[in-house]
């Protein structure tokens, strides 16, 4: 039993937390006899201590870099490599009007990516998006081109019905318990078949100059006034979260920030926004399609780190057998997932036809659901369940774009280098995924 | 003790097609005692444990809460009742934290949002009175050792405040001194005057914390001992059936008379 060898009690200090967590794992919990003896305060100095202000910040750091909890750094790190190198390259990378291109291009995959982080946090996949977007786009024209109805109506009836052919999915999935991977298979195959059905011999509908889906991707709050007061309200909001939780982890004495580390969270995020908010601003303010977004995402982060629901979610994800037995309901979990999925599918479709001005039998195939899946991946989100952010299906998508935009501005517009490029950074955030399971693993944290 | 016990089997018996898995069987668990439920492979104990978990209703015989008889039907009856089970493979969620496990299905906070300050309050003042130490309460449960794991699994049994604890198999796959720590914290359990029934394979842990043994056998009651003067020699016997000693024949001679 080498794992009750005694080691000697650690004399070290706290700020080497690193240590301190692999230290616990081997050694036994009582070997401190001071710890035996003390049930009052002495504070272990195995256990994992944050020292206050910056100093702590640096190590909890440091010890998270260590152990592979990588978050959202290489992601982060990868886009500001990408941007300088195009930036450099081409001189107008980063000028208002290109950014302001490549925030409306990131929607509709983005939106679709949302949804494929869903299903990932469960060790899913869902290959269906794709065909779904292109359906729920075509359908939701037709009706409102070819029928003459409603438009509101229309697209209404297309989003519902890109939910319940989720819900569908769900259902095969979790209570027929065909594997989701073929479910969705088949659901890629056959939505995209409804989709040529649904056009008919009309291969290309043209949206309906100022309609809904016509405006959806293409109108921009142009009073500066707008971009720069819904910045001030995110980083009011941001702000007021942090310090609610400061001040009632405080009234409960648990561990918690100092308020030199809120303020600068604060500035970070304020500075964030507020680049963007200018940015935007230069060229044609804010776009209605960023912030539906950027709204979803919130919404959805909220929802999976707030509620009951989410944390379920997560439950589910790390592990069936357990989920259950804590009576949650793993069946509706699963089927709801496939539901959130399919309707953001079929969002991500609409803005991604209002884009492109037609709502075709090209629609979502190809690489957009490819496109979507890497983008969730390179995020940070993992493919084996229980890890991840909606986040991430925005700083993927980011990159994604990024890439391709910046290769069409430098004359090659060849899908050739596109694929091959984005291929390689797929691969790297994927074996990024692996490898830092691997040392969270020798960290003891997976 | 003369307080009604916590729990009581009287006369269960259990039936899967052929096979008679409970043939009759009773069993006490008083408030603040721990009774340790020893027996061969295949003797009944798995089976006798979801009689009381509600996971396999009785066929026969009846069961007693605080001297009332109940009817335990599904695991949620059980829960209401207050019987908390630890089954042996621990059903935790890696890559939740610790506050996460041990609310998980029953979160703290209104409407549907989490409540996390309220729950990880509670969840170190769970942890405090049962002197159980982790590194932090905020990691994931990948992170920590089996024995904490063990202790954690039992802690979230607790938050529920049930009456009686079922531990199934809590030291089997631990080291040395992490066996101690979840041993200590079955005395503890016993301190707040919860019963507890304890499934084991080991001899040493049985005699270290049990106040009393009962034995099963092919599905048979084959005798209740006290810890304190019982030898492991007598308790062994009784489990693999070499019951041909002194103390059977004495107790059988007793019953007789008694008739």
């Amino acid at each position: 039993m080498s794992d009750t060898v005694n080691t000697p009690p650690q004399p070290q200090k706290p700020s080497d937390s690193q240590e301190s967590t692999k230290d616990q794992k081997h050694a036994p919990v009582d070997a401190d006899p001071d710890a035996a003896a003390g049930a009052i305060p002495a504070i272990d100095p195995r256990l994992l201590v944050r020292e206050q202000g910056f100093a702590g910040y640096l190590t909890e750091f440091k010890r998270k870099i260590k152990g592979g909890e990588l978050g959202s750094i290489p992601v982060v790190t990868g886009l500001i490599v990408i941007w300088a190198i195009f930036q450099i390259s081409s001189g107008r990378f980063l000028d208002p009007s290109n950014l302001s291109n490549i925030a409306q291009y990131i929607v509709g995959p983005g939106l679709i990516a949302t949804g494929i982080v869903f299903v990932l946090l469960l060790g899913e996949i869902d290959l269906s998006v794709g065909s779904v977007a292109g359906l729920t786009a075509a359908a939701s024209s037709v009706l409102a081109i070819k029928q003459d109805m409603n438009e509101g109506l229309a697209v209404l009836i297309g989003l519902v019905g890109a939910a319940a052919i989720g819900a569908l999915h769900g259902f095969f999935f979790a209570r027929i318990g065909v594997p989701a991977f073929v479910v969705t298979l088949a659901g890629f195959l056959g939505w995209s078949g409804l989709q040529l059905f649904v056009l008919g011999n009309t291969l290309s509908l043209n949206n309906i100059s100022g309609g809904i889906i016509y405006h959806l991707n293409n109108y921009y709050f142009s009073d500066v006034a707008a971009a720069y007061g819904l910045a001030a309200v995110a980083v009011a909001g941001y702000a007021w979260s942090q310090w609610n939780e400061h001040r009632r982890r405080k009234a409960a004495d648990l561990p918690h920030r100092p308020m030199s580390e809120l303020a600068l969270r604060t500035g970070v995020v304020a500075v964030l926004v507020f680049v963007a908010a200018y940015v935007l601003n230069q060229e044609d303010g804010l776009p209605l399609g960023l912030t539906v977004f950027v709204a979803v995402i919130v919404l959805a982060s909220f929802v999976l780190r707030r509620t009951n629901y989410g944390r379920q979610v997560f439950a589910v994800g790390g592990g069936v057998e357990a989920a259950r037995r804590a009576g949650i309901n793993v069946v509706w979990i699963r089927i709801s997932v496939f539901t959130i999925s399919g309707f953001l599918g079929g969002l991500g479709g609409l803005f991604i036809a209002s884009q492109s001005g037609v709502a075709d039998s090209n629609l979502g195939g190809g690489d957009t659901l490819m496109l979507a899946i890497a983008a969730a991946v390179i995020g940070g989100t993992s493919l084996f369940g229980g890890r991840g952010t909606p986040w991430s299906a925005l700083l993927g998508i980011l990159v994604i774009q990024s890439i391709m935009t910046g290769l069409y501005m430098e004359g090659s517009s060849s899908k050739a280098v596109q694929s091959m490029i984005t291929g390689a950074v797929l691969l790297a955030a994927v074996v990024l995924d692996s490898v830092s399971r691997r040392s969270q693993k020798a960290a003891g944290r997976a | 003790m003369s307080a009604a016990p916590v729990l009581a089997l009287r006369g269960v018996s259990k039936r899967f097609g052929a096979v008679q898995a409970l043939t009759d069987v009773d069993l006490e668990v008083h408030a603040g005692q721990v009774v340790a439920l020893v027996g061969d492979n295949g003797a009944g104990k798995s089976t006798l444990v979801k009689t009381i978990a509600g996971v396999h209703p009785i066929d026969e015989g009846s069961i007693e809460w605080d001297g009332k008889p109940v009817s335990i039907a599904r695991p949620h009856d059980a829960q209401g009742l207050g019987v908390a089970t630890v089954y042996q493979d621990l059903a935790l969620c890696d890559n939740l934290d610790v506050v996460a496990n041990l609310f998980l299905g029953r979160e703290l906070g209104r409407a549907k949002v989490l409540d996390e300050v309220a729950m990880e309050k509670r969840a170190k003042e769970l942890l405090d009175t049962l002197s159980i130490r982790i590194p932090s309460v905020r990691i994931p449960i990948a992170s920590l050792s089996g024995g904490q794991r063990q202790v954690v699994a039992i802690a979230r049994a607790l938050v529920g405040e049930p009456k009686l604890v079922i531990l199934d198999e809590p030291t089997a796959a631990l080291g040395v001194e992490q066996t101690a720590q979840v041993l200590d914290l079955v005395e503890r359990l016993r301190e707040r005057g919860l019963a507890v029934l304890l499934i084991s394979h080991n001899m040493a842990d049985v005699k270290a914390v049990a106040d009393e043994v009962a034995v099963l056998r092919l599905g048979r009651n084959n005798g209740v001992f006290k810890v304190k003067d019982t030898t492991n020699e007598e308790i062994i016997a009784a489990i693999t059936g070499a019951t041909d000693n002194a103390v059977t024949r004495r107790k059988a001679r007793g019953a007789e008379a008694v008739k």
